[in-house]
């Protein structure tokens, strides 16, 4: 099925936004891939991971973001064309690398995808607009759509940085990046290419040199605007309607839609180079309207440039944007009718008007960590050795759902690595915190925290959960698990190992689901002071159920032999599996939602293995 | 075709993207243009699924929106309550499992309740045990996706052939599974 995405030029066939970002780089012919994993990017880098060895290109997992820029750099001064990838968050840990790429230039074309999240589907920090990074990056922007234009976009974006010698950006939302549209396939364009570093007095980039080069940069990104202005569509041109519309991304379709179902036909603009945007064009579109609206999702920054643009082509215009819209959340359809319909005085739907539904009225089913999964008992060990007094940071992975109850365990969650970091800086000048970061997490921006905490006397009980995945975003390897992007062997660096490096001189390997074990651990390393580690290791219940589903093996089951007292009944309510559930008072295993692990029998010794009939 | 407007609904790890996938597959193989949107990552975690499918003649928005959907399929009831955002008194059919994994406290609710409030918001609720049905059939429920997927196509509810239907499952699911699928799907035509 993933090799479907090789399929041959002419065919239509349904692809993600992503897996679509994916098909433009080959058609392209890209030649590396790197990406660190993060909703909702994943799949770009899933894709490659699939069918590099296919296409013949390189594909990496890298361990973070900043490293991801830097090799697709490294080929793309070598002359190989690179394609990057990660969400909005990802862009703030590589943007040191990202910045003086606009200086230092690209000899091949490079491409760096940015997801945002609008709504924060998958993300806990903050509804971040990406498209501010293009303007202090001074990198060009490219918005698609849809799946089609995911891929022609991607497609455009490497020949225009070939040929202005400038990195630029995609950017995708949430609903572009999953979504499923069809997608008219081009030609996988295969240069066979020899990787060539060519000395060059440009990458010397010092003082005076770079002023010299922001001044060219401003000029190249005119010129580069002047490519913006032939990707511009017109939607109802020959209308003589007074008020228009300017749009670009997700939202484009929803203002289609909309104008569909009121009849309306008034001229859209929709801009897929978001920046520089392509003033001369906004500038005729806007001159002979009275009131435009401008929809975008998060920040108002296509409005307040329009704002700017419309000073010198149409300085009586009303422009109209987020005093009709929200900052926060993602457009919806219904959203943006009823936008429109109050912009183009129209009556709307009368079921939009009746508001009978209330979803605050259906309980919210919160996110919950998987059946068997080695977080719980982690959690589990930590709360019953330490108490709940404790100061707890979690960090960015699963185990984000520990704020949530039954595990109520996380005091604060921030940003990759920052567990370590900020328990750090309370325990400098406050009590002793518990931190908790995932494997991959720790890898990607744990290590200089937990040296800086070593370095600095720092003191606080750091527990690593070693699930050898980057689970949350779909299985991705990382350094610890022992084979690459491209499925090859590689060495597994051992968190252990790597911690003592640190300088960290109490360090102790706990099985995860060894309650018992757990908890007589952290009582002694907690009472220690200083920094010590326990790395918990237990495998994704998830990829464990998987393997033994693939190998035809069946997962182990349990039930309820005898019922539990009042006490244990409170306890395994706690505990929060949820395949442990009660009918009429009567408490049962759940076997379609059990998967084995058996981590509730140490809990209860009134739950034991089912045996087979 | 005008474009038909559908949500298939569940909680994570019931197959509600899979679902999703091979009808969009197969109103591509009908010949419509085709637009959905899923959610990955930590939402799946046991969270609210929602995936929305239009496909028609000229499709812009893959989302449905607020009060469009012609078609609901819940692989959970409370799901199926909660899809009821997208509902419409004139036009909505939903078609629910009796199945509830209710999220707090972990005491079972039954599902009677919840279909009389669905009832309030759409033009029709047709209730089916697939996920009783297909724990019969194959031992768990987990193909309680497929099934509905038949029972949609067999009452008629979803405009989209059982060939082609079937073609797309087939595409879809691990060969070693298919025989298994098939059987499910198959026993949706008998109801």
């Amino acid at each position: 099925m993933a090799k479907e995405i090789l399929s041959e030029e002419g065919k239509n066939i349904l692809l993600l936004g992503n897996e679509a970002i994916a098909r433009g780089a080959l058609e392209a012919s890209v030649a590396v891939a790197t990406t660190y994993p993060g909703t909702p990017a994943s799949e770009i880098g899933d894709t490659f991971a699939e069918i590099a060895k296919d296409a013949g290109i390189y594909f990496e997992y890298s361990t973070n973001e900043k490293v991801a820029v830097e090799a697709a750099a490294g080929a793309a001064f070598c002359g190989l064309r690179s394609i990057t990838s990660f969400k909005h968050f990802g862009l703030n840990v590589a943007s040191d690398s990202v910045f003086p790429l606009a200086y230092l230039g690209v000899k091949a074309g490079m491409v760096i995808v940015v997801a945002d999240d609008p709504n924060c589907w998958s993300s806990a920090q903050s509804e971040q607009d990406s498209r501010y990074f293009a303007r202090i990056a001074h990198l060009p922007m490219l918005e698609p759509s849809d799946a089609q234009e995911a891929k022609d976009l991607t497609k455009a974006a490497f020949q225009l940085s070939e040929k202005f010698g400038i990195p630029f950006f995609i950017r995708t939302t949430t609903r572009v990046a999953h979504m499923r549209s069809i997608v008219k396939l081009g030609k996988i364009e295969k240069i066979e290419k020899k990787a060539k570093f060519e000395k060059d007095i440009k990458y010397r980039n010092f003082p005076p040199k770079i002023l010299e080069v922001h001044e060219e940069l401003h000029e190249k990104l005119k010129k580069i605007e002047k490519e913006g202005e032939k990707m511009c569509s017109i939607f109802n041109k020959n209308s003589k309607s007074k008020i228009g519309i300017v749009v670009s991304g997700v939202s484009f379709n929803y203002v289609l839609e909309a104008l569909e179902e009121l009849e309306l036909k008034i001229p859209v603009l929709k801009i897929s180079m978001t920046y520089p945007l392509p003033e001369k064009t906004i500038g005729k579109f806007i001159s002979k309207l009275k009131e435009i609206l401008v929809v975008e999702e998060l920040e108002p920054i296509v409005e307040e440039e329009v704002k700017k643009i419309a000073k010198d082509f149409n300085p009586k215009l009303k422009i109209h944007g987020k005093n009709f819209l929200p900052f926060a959340g993602e457009y919806k359809p219904e959203l943006v009718l009823k936008a429109i319909a109050k912009f183009a005085k129209k009556k709307i739907p009368k079921e939009l008007i009746e508001e009978k539904f209330d979803p605050a009225k259906v309980e919210k089913r919160l996110m919950q960590l998987c059946a068997g999964c080695p977080h719980r008992t982690s959690f589990w060990s930590i709360k019953k050795a330490l108490g709940l007094d404790k100061i707890v940071a979690g960090d960015i992975g699963c185990y984000m759902i520990g704020v949530h109850p039954p595990n109520n365990i996380l005091d604060f969650v921030s940003c990759m690595g920052a567990s370590i970091g900020i328990s750090y800086g309370i325990s400098k000048v406050g009590e002793k915190p518990i931190a908790f970061i995932g494997d991959s997490t720790f890898f990607h921006a744990g290590i200089p925290a937990l040296i800086n905490a070593v370095h600095n006397k720092g003191n606080l009980l750091l527990v690593i959960l070693d699930n050898k995945t980057t689970a949350m975003t779909g299985h991705q390897p990382h350094p610890g698990v022992g084979f690459t992007g491209m499925g090859e062997e590689t060495k597994a660096l051992a968190i252990e190992d790597v911690v003592k490096a640190c300088g960290v001189e109490n360090v102790r390997v706990v099985n995860a689901y060894n309650i018992e074990e757990f908890i007589k651990t952290a009582k002694e390393l907690y009472s220690l002071s200083g920094v010590s580690v326990i790395v918990a290791k237990g495998e994704c219940r998830l990829q464990t159920v998987r393997k033994l589903a693939r190998s035809g093996a069946k997962i182990p089951k349990f039930e309820f032999v005898e019922q539990p007292d009042e006490e244990k009944a409170k306890e395994l309510e706690a505990f929060g599996c949820p395949a442990i559930r009660k009918k009429e008072g009567i408490f049962y295993i759940d076997k379609n939602l059990c998967w084995g692990c058996g981590a509730c029998t140490q809990i209860f010794k009134g739950i034991k293995p089912k045996v087979e009939e | 075709m005008k474009v038909f407007n559908l949500l298939v609904v569940g909680y994570g790890g019931q197959g509600v993207l899979s679902l999703a996938e091979i009808i969009e597959r197969a109103a591509l193989k009908e010949g419509f243009d085709v637009k959905g949107v899923e959610l990955h990552g930590l939402v799946q975690r046991g969270g609210s699924l929602e995936c929305h499918v239009r496909f028609g003649e000229k499709v812009f928005s893959p989302m449905v929106r607020k009060g469009g959907a012609d078609l609901i399929i819940a692989l959970e009831a409370l799901e199926g309550l909660r899809a009821c955002y997208y509902a419409n008194k004139e036009k909505t059919i939903l078609l629910t499992d009796k199945r509830i994994l209710s999220p707090s406290p972990i005491e079972d609710i039954s599902s009677e309740g919840l279909i009389s409030q669905m009832e309030k918001f759409v033009k029709k609720v047709e209730v089916v045990e697939a996920s009783k049905i297909v724990e019969s059939l194959t031992g768990d429920i987990a193909m309680s996706n497929v099934f509905m997927l038949g029972y949609s196509i067999a009452k008629k509810l979803l405009p989209i052939k059982k060939e082609i239907a079937w073609e797309s499952v087939a595409e879809r699911i691990r060969p070693q599974f298919l025989e298994t699928n098939k059987k499910v799907f198959e026993e949706a035509f008998r109801m």
